[in-house]
């Protein structure tokens, strides 16, 4: 079986040789046309673009947005019939600048409708289907992402994540996928879902393939008024490979929970190899984890419910036929155009703001945010990172979970406190639960992505699951 | 908490959705499962916790104080499902 180049080894080629980049980007659409009836990792392919060998950090890459990102006289649907039809008037931030670091998209990636899933069944285009087992879901919101880069459909993939949508399908499907820092990435142009919680972040097979791709996305943006204005380090260069003496805090309350044997079983083997490299491991305390689920569906709800009230039916977006009235014309657009998880997820917002349940819902969850935010905080006082099961367990079926909501969120549980203190987290591929890989979930404090790619590539270094390709796809 | 009929009915009229009386009770059965898990909030102590709206200390940025020609509305408007002349055309809302 041959191992997958690295992003590293293929820039350099094209830099050497920018024909090979045409040739890569032939291939790659190929590959993607002969797994689209297996996976639906797609919603639309791009074949404008031949080549951008331009010498950049990322020249001749192919690569796939998720189609949450604004792209410039293409389709960009948010995975919604409300928005089936609508073409971006404008790039993105993080569209224009992989483009400038010689990115070449071939497409947009399927995803849960407005973000909004853990398991890409909520698309309005269909499912997306884990390589690794065609009947089991790839995670979501980001599933398409994370299915494309698992198969090798491309080498690295744009993501977003407002509660795990990043690293719940990177684990799934076996690949690093890295959610940074709240604010360290631009969200101009990535179409709103919660807006305290929206971050960019991107899929690839390791650490060392994230470092280019995170890079070029990174850093301030006049256009968004919620981007950190610091310089962002040079990651590639942040690899060294070397933890030794790097303490890694293992919060409890993620081990006391319930978690798959075999998952937990891959998870402690991880941390060993951790502790092999010369990591110091301790346990700590962070009490409010437990509360991040109820927080975090109040707070997103609510913004999503507020966000999404443009979509009216009069701009862009979906407008439903012979309306008899205004009224009419948006309850009819509205109830044709959004699936039934956005749906529930606009009524829950919505009520949970609603004057009387104001204080007892989202000004609670607001106080409880602050509470988790705090574990954070006090963890990052005696650690250098956390480490944790990025999932419950593996991917499971496909059509499981999806008519009950509630045990579907349960499966963001130990991602969803790293979104609602908005500090950087990853899933790097950590071994295998039967034939469906783990996922083990690093956190690390504000701005430190350095620190966590090179946690992850100095495990990389020393294990081989994340050049493990599913069968039928190598 | 239990979401009953009307709740469901009054809170997507708020919003704009259209839910067909066939779909109101197991939109309420959905919601009420939702708020279930919200009731571990209200055991939690959060007297003299600062409520926490965004996860950085920022400081809005605001860019100068003037006017900009506007030159995008063609370009805009060319995604709306039905729009003349520089409006957007809406179904008669006045009699």
């Amino acid at each position: 079986m041959s191992q997958p180049e690295t992003i590293a080894d293929i820039v350099s080629g094209h830099i050497a040789s920018p024909d090979t980049a045409k040739e890569r980007i032939q291939a790659c659409h190929a590959k993607i046309e002969r797994s689209q009836s297996q996976l639906n990792a797609l919603i639309s392919q791009d074949h404008s673009a031949s080549n951008n060998a331009n010498g950049g950090s990322l020249s001749g890459l192919p690569i796939l947005h998720k189609d949450l990102f604004c792209t410039d006289g293409q389709a960009t649907t948010a995975g919604s019939r409300m928005l089936a039809n609508f073409v971006a008037p404008y790039d993105a931030t993080v569209v224009s600048r992989l483009a400038k670091a010689g990115a070449v998209s071939l497409g947009k990636a399927n995803m849960d409708e407005f973000a909004m899933g853990s398991s890409n069944e909520t698309s309005y285009f269909g499912a997306v289907a884990n390589p690794w087992d065609t009947s089991c879901v790839p995670g979501g919101s980001s599933g398409g992402s994370a299915a494309a880069v698992a198969a090798g459909l491309v080498p690295a993939a744009t993501g977003t994540d407002t509660g795990g949508s990043i690293r719940q399908p990177a684990a799934l499907c076996g690949v690093t996928g890295i959610k940074p820092t709240y604010g360290r990435v631009s969200r101009f142009g990535m179409i709103a879902f919660a807006s305290s919680l929206d971050q960019a972040g991107c899929f690839a097979r390791s650490a060392a393939d994230c470092a280019p791709v995170l890079g070029a996305m990174a850093g301030f943006d006049p256009n968004d008024s919620t981007v950190a204005d610091q310089p962002v380090p040079n990651y590639p260069a942040a690899l060294t490979g070397d933890i030794n003496g790097l303490t890694i805090g293992l919060p409890r309350q993620y081990f006391d929970a319930e978690v798959e044997a075999e998952t937990a079983r891959a998870i402690q083997t991880a941390i060993r190899e951790f502790e092999a490299l010369g990591a110091q491991v301790v346990d700590v305390d962070m009490p409010h984890t437990d509360l991040a689920l109820s927080t975090y569906y109040i707070i997103a709800p609510a913004e999503a419910s507020s966000n999404l009230a443009r979509y009216d039916g009069v701009r862009y977006g979906h407008r439903c036929e012979n309306p008899t009235d205004l009224t009419d014309l948006y309850e009819r657009s509205r109830a044709e155009g959004f699936g039934r998880e956005v749906q529930r997820r606009i009524l829950t917002g919505a009520y949970v703001l609603s004057a009387g349940y104001y204080d007892a819902y989202y000004r609670k969850a607001q106080r409880t945010r602050r509470l988790i935010a705090n574990d954070f905080q006090q963890a990052f006082e005696s650690v250098d990172l956390l480490a944790t099961p990025a999932t419950p367990g593996p991917a499971f079926k496909l059509g499981s979970q999806i008519d009950n909501p509630t045990t579907m969120y349960a499966n963001d549980v130990f991602t969803l406190p790293a979104s609602l203190a908005g500090v950087p987290a990853m899933s790097v591929p950590a071994g295998f639960a039967g034939h469906l890989p783990v996922g083990l979930q690093l956190i690390g404090p504000w701005f430190e992505e350095s620190r966590l790619l090179n946690a992850g590539h100095a495990f990389q270094q020393a294990t081989d699951w994340h050049t493990r390709q599913p069968p039928g796809f190598e | 908490m239990t979401l009953h009929n009307d709740d469901v009915r009054a809170i997507a009229a708020l919003n704009r959705i259209r839910i067909e009386d066939r779909d109101v009770e197991a939109t309420a059965v959905a919601l009420s499962g939702i708020f279930g898990l919200f009731d571990a909030l209200a055991q939690v102590d959060t007297t003299d916790v600062k409520p926490m709206a965004h996860p950085l200390d920022l400081v809005a940025r605001l860019r100068p104080d003037r006017a900009e020609p506007v030159t995008q509305s063609g370009t805009y408007q060319t995604l709306a499902p039905d729009a003349d002349d520089g409006l957007y055309r809406v179904p008669k809302v006045i009699g």
